[in-house]
């Protein structure tokens, strides 16, 4: 527990001393978003229509490239085989690094979120939605992201390869974002849509940390 | 305490690198691996801290295979490689707590300075690892094993960007290591000066076609 | 020593596949030839769809195709993890291209066939995009062949990425499903089309017969050549020792 604790502050810190690197994203998030009234025109009408789909869009973009954060560094300076070859089981680490590339990333968009809402002419009842099933979506996100990272570690130019491998498997992800937030405008229930981004989050916990440590032992043989 | 290996064999990618190695280890021993480029030293070191997997052979630690519980294996071992694992924005003093706590060791201030001051890095405790040199940085490292103390140590090239000063140090160091019980295994083009230890030379593989 | 018997194995595989290849591409020529005269000569044309409904009997085949060869490429990766067998990872890494190409000819029949029928080359249908989605797995799985350099490392890095697939793509069929009836229900109801008549039913049947035989036609081709290809490295490395 205290070896989990330990990586977990470590990235934290590292992510913040080396500044830029959630601004980076953020910016990006941000940039990502605007594009889209510049390319589709400034009807109020047409963009809160596609709001909600822009914002998870792009929001899925920023994390996938902060991916290589995740154990892209640690593995260019040796230190994930001396993390490895700790007493902490792989897996465990694996979601260590997982739960702080979302805290550093999924978080910080997940803030800024309703900001661009707010840009996008959201139907003020989509809010709570939004926010709910990017409480749910981005976590898991960042754990079968973590996945392609793991994959594509110990990969020259892995960063083309990564995108190629993970944004397929974050297509649930993203249908079932959208719709929540679709189904509180409209009117309609919204738990069936976070149960299944629930459920995709738990399916992801399991997942992740044995497909990762695999990844990871065989980037390190 | 014996650790040994019967019959190790390693193959890297399709390319075997060596087959039917014996080694052993016991308390207070060092073994110095020699041989030539490619004669699988790092290799030898890499299966024995179970990053890599032998492909075929058995590891035992006093008797049981290695491979029964990995994480109690990795408890007891040390390992230094080629590169020196330093994340440049954070100081020396947190680079060393950072891995005397995932090696699940209580830091106190004690033990982090003990192993900084041993290593002749004290004047640089708070200095981030990014205006180190290339011998500095690789003396943090060696101050990671006094700081988490470990049964075994691999170390793969020790001295590297070493000069004679710190050599003459880390030589001291790994004979007190032994002198307390510890075994090493050392893979070193140097000599190190190590009277008594056991040296082990690795013959590259020959495929019969 | 136990390495060269693992290295060995293959050989024992490819005198089997010596043995059955002739046999099997014997039996798919003369399944594709059968299947195809009844589809294009002996099957009646659709009342609605006239000929254009012929398309089924490349169509329909290529997409089971698409879906069954990504999961012997699945089986095959988790004998791969279990065993380490470099047959399985040879036999996975053959089907990706072959699966890829199904899925392809799956997509581009579709598309000749909904512009007749839909008035358009391609509609956000569930089956279309979960397809599409199939492709750009396999493609996923191909890349991760090709970024590494050692293959044994490629093969279990895309052995992980098959099985990871495997366990998403139902998801993903059915997250696709449930998006897509949202929106636009109508479209699908066109697709459950012609009634399945025994004339329709047997040359589809042989079609499928048919193509199970070229795939593994194909795949024998492709395991011998990756084989032999791994002999050429091993025998090189050899040389190059001495």
């Amino acid at each position: 527990m205290r070896a989990l604790l330990a990586l977990l502050v470590r990235d934290l810190r590292l992510a913040i001393r080396q500044g830029g690197t959630v601004g980076m994203t953020l910016g990006f998030f941000v940039i990502t978003v605007t594009l889209f009234p510049l390319g589709v025109g400034p009807e109020l009408e047409l963009l809160s229509r596609i709001a909600a789909g822009v914002i998870w869009v792009a929001a899925m973009l920023a994390s996938l490239i902060s991916l290589d954060r995740i154990f892209q560094a640690d593995y260019e300076d040796g230190s994930l085989e001396l993390i490895a070859l700790g007493p902490t089981p792989l897996e465990l680490v694996v979601l260590a690094k997982a739960l702080a590339h979302w805290l550093t990333t999924g978080l910080p968009l997940l803030v800024t979120a309703p900001l661009l809402a707010v840009l996008l002419n959201l139907p003020v009842n989509g809010f709570v939605a939004l926010i709910a099933a990017m409480l749910l979506g981005t976590p898991a996100l960042s754990l079968i992201g973590a996945i392609g990272a793991a994959l594509t570690v110990g990969v020259r130019r892995g960063g083309v390869l990564l995108s190629l491998l993970v944004l397929p498997l974050y297509i649930p992800i993203l249908i079932f974002g959208v719709a929540a937030v679709e189904a509180a405008i409209g009117g309609f229930v919204v738990a069936p849509h976070l149960a299944v981004l629930g459920g995709l989050l738990i399916g992801a916990t399991v997942l992740t940390p044995w497909a990762s440590a695999a990844a990871l032992r065989l980037a390190l043989e | 305490m014996i650790f040994e290996g019967e019959e190790l064999v390693c193959v890297r990618g399709e390319r075997p690198v060596f087959a039917g190695l014996d080694f052993r280890v016991g308390d207070g021993e060092i073994l110095l691996l020699e041989g030539r480029n490619g004669a699988g030293k790092s290799s030898l070191l890499r299966i024995c801290s179970g990053l890599l997997k032998a492909a075929g052979g058995r590891l035992l630690w006093d008797g049981r295979p290695a491979d029964e519980d990995w994480d109690e294996h990795h408890g007891r071992l040390q390992y230094v490689g080629h590169q020196d694992a330093l994340k440049p924005v954070l100081t020396v003093a947190e680079n060393l707590r950072f891995w005397a706590r995932v090696n699940g060791v209580r830091v106190s201030a004690g033990g982090v300075d003990k192993a900084l001051e041993r290593m002749d890095l004290r004047d640089l405790a708070t200095v981030p690892a990014r205006f180190l040199s290339a011998g500095q940085r690789r003396r943090v490292n060696l101050a990671r094993l006094l700081a988490t103390p470990a049964r075994l140590w691999l170390l793969d090239e020790p001295t590297t960007s070493l000069d004679t000063v710190a050599s003459a140090m880390l030589a001291e160091v790994v004979r007190d290591h032994a002198a307390h019980g510890g075994m090493a295994m050392i893979a070193t083009h140097l000599d190190l000066g190590l009277a008594g230890a056991r040296r082990l030379a690795l013959e590259p593989y020959r495929l019969a076609v | 020593m136990s390495v060269m018997h693992r290295f060995a194995n293959p050989t024992r595989f490819l005198r089997i596949v010596e043995l059955l290849f002739p046999w099997v591409a014997g039996v798919t020529a003369l399944l594709t030839v059968v299947g195809l005269y009844l589809g294009l000569f002996v099957a009646p044309p659709d009342y609605q769809q006239g000929d254009t409904v012929r398309i089924m009997f490349v169509h329909v085949p290529a997409a089971w195709m698409a879906l069954f060869v990504y999961a012997v490429m699945a089986v095959c990766s988790a004998m791969s993890l279990i065993w380490r067998h470099p047959v399985a990872d040879l036999t996975a890494k053959s089907c990706a291209p072959i699966g890829a190409c199904f899925t392809f000819i799956a997509l581009a029949t579709g598309s000749l066939w909904g512009e007749p029928m839909w008035g358009t080359w391609w509609v956000w249908d569930a089956r279309l995009t979960s397809m599409l989605i199939l492709f750009f797995l396999y493609l996923g799985y191909m890349a991760i062949w090709e970024a590494y350099d050692d293959p044994t490392r490629a093969a279990r890095a895309a052995a992980i990425l098959a099985l990871v697939g495997s366990v998403n793509l139902p998801i993903i069929k059915f997250s696709v499903d449930w998006w897509n009836t949202l929106h636009q229900p109508a479209s699908v109801a066109t697709m459950s089309g012609p009634k399945i008549h025994s004339s329709i039913l047997i040359p589809l049947l042989v079609m499928a017969l048919a193509f199970k035989g070229y795939f593994l036609t194909v795949l024998m081709m492709r395991v011998r050549s990756e084989i032999i290809g791994m002999k050429v490295r091993r025998l090189r490395l050899a040389v190059a020792r001495d």
